[in-house]
């Protein structure tokens, strides 16, 4: 069978010409679209990397619920334990005088890892103390852990940059330490750092490790010993115990679990969204950002296809009208002038696809120091494939928009009114 | 035998820039193989006729039927398709596509009808080219054509579908005399020998003496047919 030359394939041959006619016109139609799309793509990607990687340093590096006592938690006055039917005011309410001590913590360590929802359960005691290496003095925290069931949950094993978790099980008196608090006291492994606590008890402690977890917010702050060597220099018993933490099979449903085990323990159970509220809202405003830049240069293209259009069909009038007269339908002129406006659209399109890669690629590699905040060397890039596709289709659908309506004004000229004008 | 064209009691109204009406009861019956010439006074209506005849003008009281359709009512999709396989026509400028060659602008029409490969549509556009005597400029682009010569290609443009009716309004109207002549025994010569139906507007009165039939406007009616 001969093939036959459809309406369509004709107009796709007189769209060809008109693009190859003014071929000037033509690419600079197109690299708008080039633009709009490269910037896209290299925005996205540098965005989402941005985000995939805080989101996953948070997420190694806080639990997925948080069981403490919140001294500052607003708590019932003995008036109204007494008085509970009457109007009682009390003014400006001290904070008792509390321990941050979880009453019955090994119990509910015991509670918890029956639970067929949690990965693993770390007890733990925080406690604010300085360090003292020489004349450096410096304000921290230690944390007293089981340092295996640490290493469950936040994979400390991956994060040690010097010595190994196990000497911290080795050496009783052993104490790892983060990376940003280990430089500003100029410490090295093997060093003796001395601990002071706020009730002024002060230790030796020997360091066996150094870890980084990437945020400054923890690295230049944190240590870890063992528990009780914690509990020894707070002085308190081996049933001292002021945070748990919680890691989930699906971190998703962190926000339940977390109110539940709220109303059994009736100490705070915090979730790993809230926690990290400000981040989150972060990621928001990023992505709102790269949408609406990426839009507006879109729209601007998008302008400049409507406008090359326009003239194309103001300048091909006559050829327009002979067309309708010979023949053509509405619908025959409509698709010479969108099938250009698509041919610009896709072009300009994966031309931005590889500009964009390009960017991203470039992007990728150029240094970036991210100071104590967050331990970088480069940008985090993303390259996933469903960001060059959402580009093509935002890219093409907004130059279909764009070459509707001329399209649809040539479909409707009426050729009496151009021959006649003659 | 009915006629090739049958304009029965067409009338129309402009409106703009107030009522006034430019075609009166026009009657008209074309047999196949005439060839005609409408004559008339500048502005009395000739090319308003013209533009209802060929389908591009819809807005008219009144039945248009060619080639026993009747066509009145139709679609403009369907008139499209109808101008398409049965009119063709030629005007006082040549309107080709100035982008294309000379060839590809003859077979425009025939690739839009698509009922020949495209091997066949050229063979017989150079057959139009050559009956028109223009066949060795074919491959030109049409900028680079004397103005005879692109009316010639014009011509075999509208003819390409082998169309039941071939209109012309005036088209020797922008030719000297000597391409006038010229033009004049083409269509001659398409209506004695090929049998083509020709309807032509024409403010030359040598040109229309010579047709079969000269059909008389004045004021938007015919007086003589
Ligand atoms: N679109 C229009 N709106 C209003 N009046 C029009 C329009 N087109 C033409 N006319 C008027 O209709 C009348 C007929 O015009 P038409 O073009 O048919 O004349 P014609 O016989 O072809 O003249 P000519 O020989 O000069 O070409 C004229 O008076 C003209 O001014
Ligand atoms: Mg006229």
């Amino acid at each position: 069978m001969v093939a036959r030359f459809t309406s369509l394939k004709l107009s796709l041959s007189i769209a060809r010409v008109h693009l190859f006619s003014k071929p000037k016109q033509t690419i600079i139609a197109m690299l708008g679209v080039t633009f709009g799309i490269g910037m896209f793509i290299a925005l996205i990607g540098l965005m989402t990397g941005l985000n995939d990687f805080t989101e996953e340093i948070t997420m190694t590096s806080s639990p997925d619920i948080h069981i403490y006592h919140d001294i500052t938690e607003k708590r019932v006055s003995i008036l109204e334990a007494v008085n509970p039917q009457g109007i009682n005011v009390v003014h400006h309410q001290k904070p008792k005088n509390e321990t941050a001590k979880l009453r019955g913590a090994a119990r509910m360590v015991e509670v918890l890892r029956q639970d067929a929802r949690i990965y693993g359960v770390a007890p733990m005691i925080t406690s604010q103390v300085f360090y003292n290496y020489g004349p450096a003095q410096l304000n921290g925290q230690i944390q007293g852990v089981e340092i295996l069931e640490e290493d469950k949950l936040f994979d400390l094993k991956a994060k040690m940059k010097d010595g190994r978790l196990e000497d911290l099980l080795a050496f009783h008196e052993g104490i790892i330490m983060g990376s940003g608090l280990a430089r500003k006291l100029n410490i090295k492994k093997g060093d003796r750092v001395v601990i002071t606590t706020p009730q002024g008890f002060t230790r030796t402690l020997k360091v066996v490790g150094i870890f980084q977890i990437g945020i400054g917010a923890v690295d230049n702050v944190r240590s870890y010993a063992n528990m009780s060597m914690v509990q020894t220099i707070l002085q308190q018993d081996k049933s001292y115990i002021t945070d748990i933490n919680i890691k989930l099979k699906d971190r998703h449903t962190s926000k339940t679990v977390a109110k539940e085990l709220q109303t059994k323990f009736v100490y705070k159970a915090e979730d790993w969204e809230t926690a990290n509220a400000t981040f989150l809202t972060g990621v928001t405003i990023r992505n709102i950002i790269t949408y609406a830049v990426s839009f507006t240069l879109l729209v601007v293209a998008g302008f400049g296809i409507y406008n090359i259009l326009n003239m194309t069909i103001y300048n091909k009038m006559k050829d327009i009208a002979i067309l309708k007269a010979m023949g053509f339908a509405g619908m025959d002129v409509r698709s010479i002038f969108m099938i250009q406006s698509l041919v610009i659209g896709l072009l300009g399109g994966l031309l931005g696809l590889l500009v964009g890669f390009t960017l991203s690629s470039l992007i990728a590699q150029a240094p970036f120091d991210g100071g104590d905040v967050i331990s970088l060397d480069h940008f985090p890039v993303n390259f996933k494939l469903k960001y060059y596709i959402t580009g093509i289709v935002f890219g093409v659908s907004t130059t279909a928009i764009a070459g509707y309506m001329p399209s649809r004004k040539a479909a409707k000229i009426d050729p009496i009114e151009i021959l006649r004008g003659q | 035998m009915n006629p090739v064209l049958h304009a029965k009691n067409i009338t129309k109204y402009f409106y703009d820039p107030e009522k006034f009406q430019v075609l009166k009861n026009i009657e008209l019956k074309v047999e196949r193989g005439q060839f005609l010439s409408l004559v008339g006074k500048s502005g009395c209506g000739k090319s308003t006729l013209m533009y209802v005849l060929s389908t591009m003008d819809t807005d008219y009281e009144g039945e248009l039927q060619i080639a026993n359709e009747l066509l009145t009512g139709k679609s403009q999709n369907a008139l499209a398709k109808f101008r398409n396989r049965h009119i063709g026509f030629v005007f006082q400028f040549h309107y080709l596509l100035p982008e294309f060659t000379v060839l590809q602008n003859v077979m425009i029409p025939a690739l839009k009808l698509g009922e020949l490969t495209t091997a066949e549509i050229e063979h017989r556009a150079m057959e139009k080219l050559g009956l028109l005597g223009v066949a060795e400029h074919a491959r030109k682009k049409t900028n680079k054509l004397s103005g005879g010569q692109q009316q010639r290609v014009a011509i075999a443009r509208a003819l390409i579908n082998n169309p039941d009716i071939l209109m012309g309004d005036e088209p020797t109207g922008n030719l000297d005399s000597h391409n006038s002549g010229i033009v004049f025994e083409i269509f001659r010569e398409l209506t004695t020998v090929h049998k083509q139906t020709i309807i032509a507007v024409t403010h030359d009165e040598e040109f229309a003496r010579r047709t079969d039939r000269v059909v008389e406007m004045s004021d938007g009616q015919i007086i003589t047919s």
